[in-house]
């Protein structure tokens, strides 16, 4: 066991199958000589040279659909948007292009791309620079989106992400970059779609992914205190969705809620309620409640963030309320 | 040729606009450093010309936008420096009620069509600027403020093409100061001058020595007066460099790292517009003592800024939820 950042599982991630597999690059804004906006790609560029780490200029709808290009004829790209906020000036390339090629081909091709960033709120970088997309791309059928919340769970899905032969849309937590966590030496894989139960409890089902299992966590450490034991699980893959791990932690603690830090209009909590209200009705004690950020852009003064953003007091709030206390 | 001749009052103006801009920019961004200020900042020192000599170019009725290096955009088109400290502070005051922040303030009584945290997201706004202009006949301009960076995303060509098709009442202002964030333009840009590209677009493209106010202000003139009389944008590149980091405080996590030469930096410097505008117009136009009285009066208004910044009020938490939907 060793310990290591989120930052550096990550970039281990990528040398690991930079090493391994001649197709992959990474190609992005600020990725080589500058090692990165967030410092992810740090020395990748002195280890593997310039043909496979590559700076572009600000052009996201230009890049994005590059590396689409190259993986269609064989290369395994990896392309980093400087934030996710940025990728949705190249929206129209993952959507259009990215998830449709396959499909629209027949099945022709095999597109082997991952596209990664950090996402969600920071502090104070308001409206533009504050955004959790996650339910932008998991709402498109055709690409599989990713969110771990851990070093170990990170440096493991990038893997899969850049062996799959699919499009994969990981984000990365940017508040989550310094977190240490241990992680295990030998190789482990993590399949997409298979979450894990982060802490175990028999009152309430939280689920959470990418900074929220933290919020989560902390609301649980804290209720705890109380005699309130919340069962918190991440699905770390939110396309596909772990169901089975779901339904079989509400069949035990019969309340559910989900935490998810982006708007509450058509987010993915509201599918993941759909389905274990569809699944699980007979085992609810108390309708799922959602825990999200406001339906409002992200305000930049310090109170208003605070406002808008969903943290440890909303979730436990949420949680008196299931359990009518 | 545009009448581009200079009163000294305008001149003596221009030289208040640039101590401005210096003032503010140096101290938001020693209160950054102390803390005071959150978010990311990114100043303006070193290029205060470009912004000076176009605004001064415009009436108070010209539409500008402005890009995440805004604030002296803002201050050049009639930006008060009170509420822009106290948006800056987050608080109830700014601009915009504590909502926006350095990278959206914006005042729209003014012609300030916004600061703008998405880099190139500006161009495409100053051309439908320049489309309602035209479509109303009210004969207002748009002056587009971008980076060199910027001039690389499609919104650049895009709204360069619509705007030369269509004939819009639109300035380019491309302020080149050699550096997206940390990677240097000439490794990922096709031309050495951004103002070629205007030729692909067939409309006139040319390049200012962007640290000189009088060379960027008849540069501008020139190209409203052709914009007002219905023939079109231009693109004018500002020839500039930023004395500071892409952000404030990023020596933290440069480490040793540079990705700019110390020469160069100091070479700049030499260049700087204040004093650019010194030697010209010292001591035959202006005497030391005039210029020197500008200074501290301009440094008293950025002390009172903070001053009224700190002591202004955050906004209440539920104005969190306001300002979304038009009630009308
Ligand atoms: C669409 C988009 N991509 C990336 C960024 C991150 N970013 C902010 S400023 C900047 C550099 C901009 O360079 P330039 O246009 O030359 O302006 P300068 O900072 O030099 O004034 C980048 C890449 C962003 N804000 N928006
Ligand atoms: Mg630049």
């Amino acid at each position: 066991m060793r310990e290591l950042t989120y930052r550096e599982a990550l970039r281990e991630a990528m040398a690991e199958e930079m090493e391994r597999d001649e197709r992959v690059f990474l190609m992005g804004e600020e990725v080589g000589h500058y090692n990165g906006a967030y410092k992810v790609s740090e020395g990748l560029l002195d280890r593997f040279g310039e043909r496979r780490v590559v700076d572009t200029p600000i052009a996201e709808t230009g890049f994005a659909g590059v590396g689409i290009g190259a993986a269609m004829v064989g290369l395994r790209p990896i392309i980093e948007f400087m934030t996710w906020n940025f990728s949705l000036c190249a929206y129209d390339q993952l959507v259009n292009n990215a998830a449709k090629l396959r499909y629209m081909s027949g099945g022709q091709i095999t597109l082997p791309i991952v596209f990664r960033g950090p996402g969600g709120a920071a502090h104070q970088l308001a409206a533009q620079h504050s955004q959790a997309v996650e339910s932008l791309y998991a709402y498109v059928p055709g690409l599989k989106v990713v969110a771990p919340s851990t070093p170990a769970d990170a440096k493991s899905l990038l893997k899969t992400a850049i062996r799959d032969d699919n499009p994969v849309i990981f984000i990365e937590g940017e508040v989550l970059y310094g977190r240490k966590g241990p992680i295990q030496d030998e190789e482990y894989q993590i399949p997409l779609g298979q979450g894990e139960v982060k802490r175990a409890g028999q009152d309430v089902t939280i689920i959470a992914w990418s900074k929220m299992v933290h919020a989560a966590l902390d609301a649980a450490t804290e209720l705890a205190k109380e005699g309130i034991e919340l069962e918190v699980i991440d699905p770390r893959t939110l396309r596909p969705l772990d169901d089975r791990m779901i339904f079989d932690s509400v069949k035990k603690t019969n309340r559910c809620i989900i935490v998810e830090e982006g708007w509450p209009f058509a987010g993915l909590g509201a599918e993941i309620a759909y389905r274990i209200m569809k699944e699980g009705f007979d085992y609810l004690d108390a309708p799922v409640v959602r825990v999200t950020g406001e339906d409002v852009p992200m305000p930049y003064a310090k109170n208003l963030e605070h406002e808008v953003f969903p943290g440890v007091e909303k979730i436990a709030r949420a949680v008196r309320n299931v359990l009518y206390s | 040729m545009a009448d581009t001749s200079l009163s000294t009052d305008k001149l003596l103006d221009m030289y208040r606009t640039m101590q401005r801009i210096r003032q503010f920019e140096s101290r938001v961004r020693d209160i950054f450093q102390e803390g005071q200020i959150p978010g990311f900042v990114h100043v303006s020192i070193g290029e205060e010309a470009s912004a000076t000599g176009v605004a001064a170019a415009l009436t108070e009725q010209d539409y500008i936008t402005s890009t995440h290096r805004g604030h002296g955009h803002l201050i050049a088109k009639g930006g008060e420096v009170k509420p822009m400290m106290a948006e800056l502070f987050g608080k109830k005051t700014g601009y915009c009620k504590g909502k926006g922040g350095s990278m959206h303030i914006a005042n729209f009584d003014l012609g300030i069509l916004g600061a703008n945290g998405i880099v190139g997201a500006g161009l495409p706004i100053a051309t439908g600027a320049g489309l309602a202009a035209k479509v109303r006949g009210s004969g207002e301009v748009a002056a587009c403020f971008f980076g060199d960076g910027a001039s690389n995303e499609g919104t650049f060509h895009e709204s360069l093409n619509i705007a030369s098709s269509w004939k819009l009442p639109v300035i380019y202002v491309c302020e080149n100061n050699l550096y997206g964030e940390f990677t240097a333009g000439k490794d990922v840009t096709s031309v050495k001058d951004i103002a070629d590209r205007a030729r692909g677009h067939d409309m006139p493209g040319v390049v200012v020595n962007g640290n000189d106010v009088v060379e960027v202000y008849e540069a501008t003139s020139e190209a409203v007066e052709r914009a007002r009389k219905g023939e079109g944008p231009t693109l004018i590149e500002c020839k500039t460099y930023r004395w500071e980091g892409h952000v404030v405080g990023e020596e933290a996590f440069l480490g040793k790292r540079s990705y700019r030469p110390a020469d160069e930096i100091e070479a700049w410097k030499k260049r700087c517009p204040l004093i650019t505008f010194e030697q010209r117009f010292m001591p035959d136009t202006f005497s030391q003592e005039e210029l020197d009285t500008v200074q501290s009066e301009v440094k008293q208004a950025i002390d009172d800024a903070v001053q009224f910044a700190q002591d202004s009020p955050y906004p209440q938490p539920e104005e969190a939820l306001d300002d979304m939907f038009s009630k009308e």
